[in-house]
């Protein structure tokens, strides 16, 4: 057959038709300028055109990754500390990638959620008002009573307009997440209704291992030693048809690809790490050119997996993870979920090692 | 103007009956539009969305589609998946495709020859759309060398079996009226086999088209005018029988032919068929019982050569036109078209035969059910079935 003859020459253009086709200035008129993007060289032409409006979403998952809710502080009668967190269900359209419209149901107008960040031991009060259109709760991943569980039949289910207030004690410490309880549940998961929770150890209660508690505290001297990200796994289903068609950390698919998450190279490096994909059983992140301690669901101060470069996370499974680059030498390093699809879909990024600055 | 008021009937006497009416249409439009009435009923509901891939060209650049927007606004393309894979791609024109538009997408993607790709398009609204590549081989190209091998392949499953077949025409000269039936009668079947066959292939690439082209109706309608035009094109003067008779068959086959051509075409373009020597004996073997049917009606002339070679062009040539468009990839719609006006065609020669076998036996419709006519015409529809296995994979 003719047509076979010439077929070599398309097999070879994984290289150079690739070049070609920049060199000859092809990109999309609406698509960001090459040289703005030093992610872009890994992952070729690989990846979605466009950008997507940071302003318009009113999040920017560049500004999530730092941004933790650690609400308003006041001392009860008792000496506790009362925490008071605000949130908010609404009903909002978000651009889950460029050009690509998402109808989300939010806390906070954001997916995902507040992250929110307490300390063990003291008392949490969640102030939530419903602003949507459909029923929902905040279902913690923690320990508390009953009533406080937001699930149907309990009063944390709450219709639109309405408001409750949900009370407990912040414990276990660990990595923790809350979503909407409301049913269908995956529905509401997958509409983007959960966030991050994380309780940080109190030192005072871990005598033996009081310095480790002290780097995770919030606030300490400690705790400043560490780059700390939140990345929430998470991925839409964009044409409802039960699979995913975008999947990412914090939202945007492809965001820390376009945009490198700058590191300092001497700065240990943490990250709590929460899986709310939903649809597909398993989630998971991979380092690249480096391995990282692990602490499963985050409730204890040794790791649970010592020297791993990838973990494993089932649905609303989380974790904190731990490493360094440290030794490393300056560049761009890769992170991503190991699932191919998933990556190829969104869920990849880069850390853009840097020297620490003088 | 003059004064004297226009006699009732004229011009310019209608002339206010067809303004109000045109004034009234024009007033309800504008109402609709600017009030849009129907807007609680539509509440929120997002946009219906239509796209059709109408040509997939594969080539050193990679993958290029052309696309028609069927959507109740327009569309916009916000990303492209490659076997689930996000792609960058370029889009010209850029911007949204309104409904009936089409805009070509190229992607820097690096297919693997003789493999299957999925194409996902989501667009603004998160809606996806697939298009399957099935076995992935480059395109061909209209280069001479391309062409000219095509143009043989279609000479050879076109021209040559239709030769051949006429080449019994010798044979066939002497026979008797029976035996003049029993032809006339098979050539009515295989055409009416053909006529099936076209459609059947006319409406599996409508279903392929664009909605906005209205495919199985447009076949249909476009069948039906190709019918009644030659219809009306043949009985101008007077029924045809003979040699104008032979040329309205070669016609009608011709117009088969093409539609032949383009499948086998576009199997090519497309990698679907291992196109193997089997396949192009298949189509010859098939096609011979076309050179009887166009010799049936000659038999008691005495034609000069060159119009034999001419009726074998004419029912063969076809196939190489189509060949050619279809190893193009040329968009399912115009081909729907070509295999519709085509039935049209074949249909009419159907009519036409029958008619000349009745004025043949000097009788009525009575004829068609004469044991030797019968017979001509099972055996007819038997031998294009069975050599028709030949072909179907």
């Amino acid at each position: 057959m003719a047509g076979l003859a010439t077929g070599g020459g398309a097999m070879a253009m994984a290289s150079t038709g690739l070049a070609q086709s920049h060199a000859a200035g092809e990109v999309p008129q609406y698509a960001p300028g090459e040289a703005a993007q030093p992610g872009r060289d890994q992952v070729g032409a690989m990846i979605t055109v466009g950008e997507v409006d940071h302003v318009a979403n009113g999040f920017d998952p560049m500004a999530m990754l730092t941004d933790w809710d650690t609400g308003t502080v006041e001392t009860m009668a008792d000496g506790r500390t009362l925490r008071t967190f605000e949130v908010t269900a609404e009903d909002k359209e978000i651009e889950i990638a460029p050009g690509v419209f998402f109808p989300a149901w939010t806390f906070n107008g954001r997916v995902p959620g507040p992250a929110l960040r307490a300390t063990e031991g003291e008392r949490i009060r969640i102030v939530f008002r419903n602003l949507g259109s459909h029923a929902h709760s905040m279902h913690f991943h923690g320990i508390h009573s009953a009533r406080m569980d937001g699930v149907p039949g309990t009063p944390g289910l709450i219709g639109p307009g309405d408001e409750f207030v949900y009370e407990f004690d912040a414990k276990p410490f660990g990595c923790h997440l809350y979503h909407c309880h409301a049913l269908p549940l995956r529905r509401h998961m997958a509409k983007g209704m959960y966030g991050a929770f994380v309780i940080d150890p109190d030192p005072a209660r871990h005598p033996d291992l009081a310095e480790v508690a002290r780097s995770r505290l919030m606030g300490t001297d400690e705790n400043a030693g560490w780059q700390e990200f939140v990345m929430v796994m998470n991925a839409f289903d964009t044409n409802f048809d039960g699979e995913n068609e975008f999947y990412a950390a914090n939202s945007i698919a492809f965001a820390y690809a376009n945009t490198p998450i700058r590191v300092v190279k001497d700065k240990p490096v943490r990250i709590y790490l929460i899986n709310t994909v939903e649809f597909d059983p398993i989630n998971s992140f991979h380092l690249h050119a480096n391995f990282f301690d692990y602490y499963n669901q985050g409730t204890t101060l040794t790791p649970t997996l010592k020297t791993v470069d990838l973990i494993v996370q089932c649905q609303a499974e989380r974790g904190i993870l731990e490493f360094t680059f440290a030794d490393h030498e300056p560049g761009q390093y890769m992170f991503h979920a190991h699932q191919a699809e998933f990556t190829e879909l969104g869920w990849m990024g880069l850390f853009d090692v840097v020297e620490a600055e003088t | 103007m003059s004064e004297t008021a226009p006699p009732p009937g004229s011009r310019l006497g209608n002339l206010p009956w067809l303004l109000l009416p045109t004034a009234l249409i024009l007033a309800v439009v504008a109402w609709v539009v600017l009030t849009d009435p129907l807007k609680n009923l539509g509440s929120d509901a997002p946009p219906v969305e239509g796209l059709t891939v109408e040509r997939t060209i594969l080539d050193d650049d990679g993958l290029r589609l052309l696309v028609r927007a069927g959507g109740s606004e327009p569309m916009v393309i916000a990303q492209i998946q490659v076997d689930s894979a996000y792609w960058q791609f370029v889009q010209d024109p850029p911007g949204p495709i309104s409904r009936g538009s089409s805009a070509w997408l190229k992607l820097p993607f690096p297919w693997m020859l003789g493999e299957a790709h999925t194409i996902t398009l989501v667009t603004n609204t998160g809606a996806t759309f697939e298009h399957a590549i099935e076995v992935a081989v480059p395109t061909p190209k209209p280069s001479a060398g391309q062409l000219r091998q095509q143009a043989l392949v279609g000479l050879f499953v076109g021209v040559l079996p239709v030769v051949l077949g006429l080449m019994f025409y010798p044979a066939l000269r002497n026979v008797r009226p029976q035996g003049m039936n029993f032809l006339l009668a098979l050539t009515v079947g295989l055409l009416l086999f053909l006529l099936i066959d076209t459609l059947e292939e006319a409406f599996s690439l409508a279903a392929e088209s664009a909605v906005i082209f209205q495919g199985p109706m447009m076949v249909m309608l476009a069948a039906l005018s190709s019918f009644l035009l030659l219809m009306a094109v043949s009985h101008r003067h007077s029924a045809p029988g003979g040699l104008a008779l032979a040329t309205f068959i070669s016609l009608g086959i011709g117009l088969h032919n093409f539609g032949e051509g383009l499948a086998i075409g576009a199997a090519f373009a497309t990698g679907s068929a291992g196109l193997g020597t089997f396949l192009i004996m298949g189509f010859a073997l098939h096609n011979i019982t076309e050179g009887i049917g166009i010799a049936a009606p000659i038999l008691s002339k005495r034609p000069p050569l060159w119009v034999f070679a001419a009726l074998a062009l004419l029912a063969g040539g076809p196939a190489v036109i189509g060949m050619w468009m279809g190893s193009l990839a040329f968009a399912a719609h115009w081909a729907a078209l070509a295999l519709a006006i085509g039935a049209g065609a074949i249909l009419q020669v159907v009519v036409q035969v029958c008619l000349y076998l009745m004025r043949l036996n000097k009788a009525g419709i009575e004829t068609l059910f004469s044991r030797s006519v019968l017979s001509g015409f099972l055996v007819g529809l038997a031998v294009m079935y069975a050599t028709a296995t030949l072909i179907k994979i």
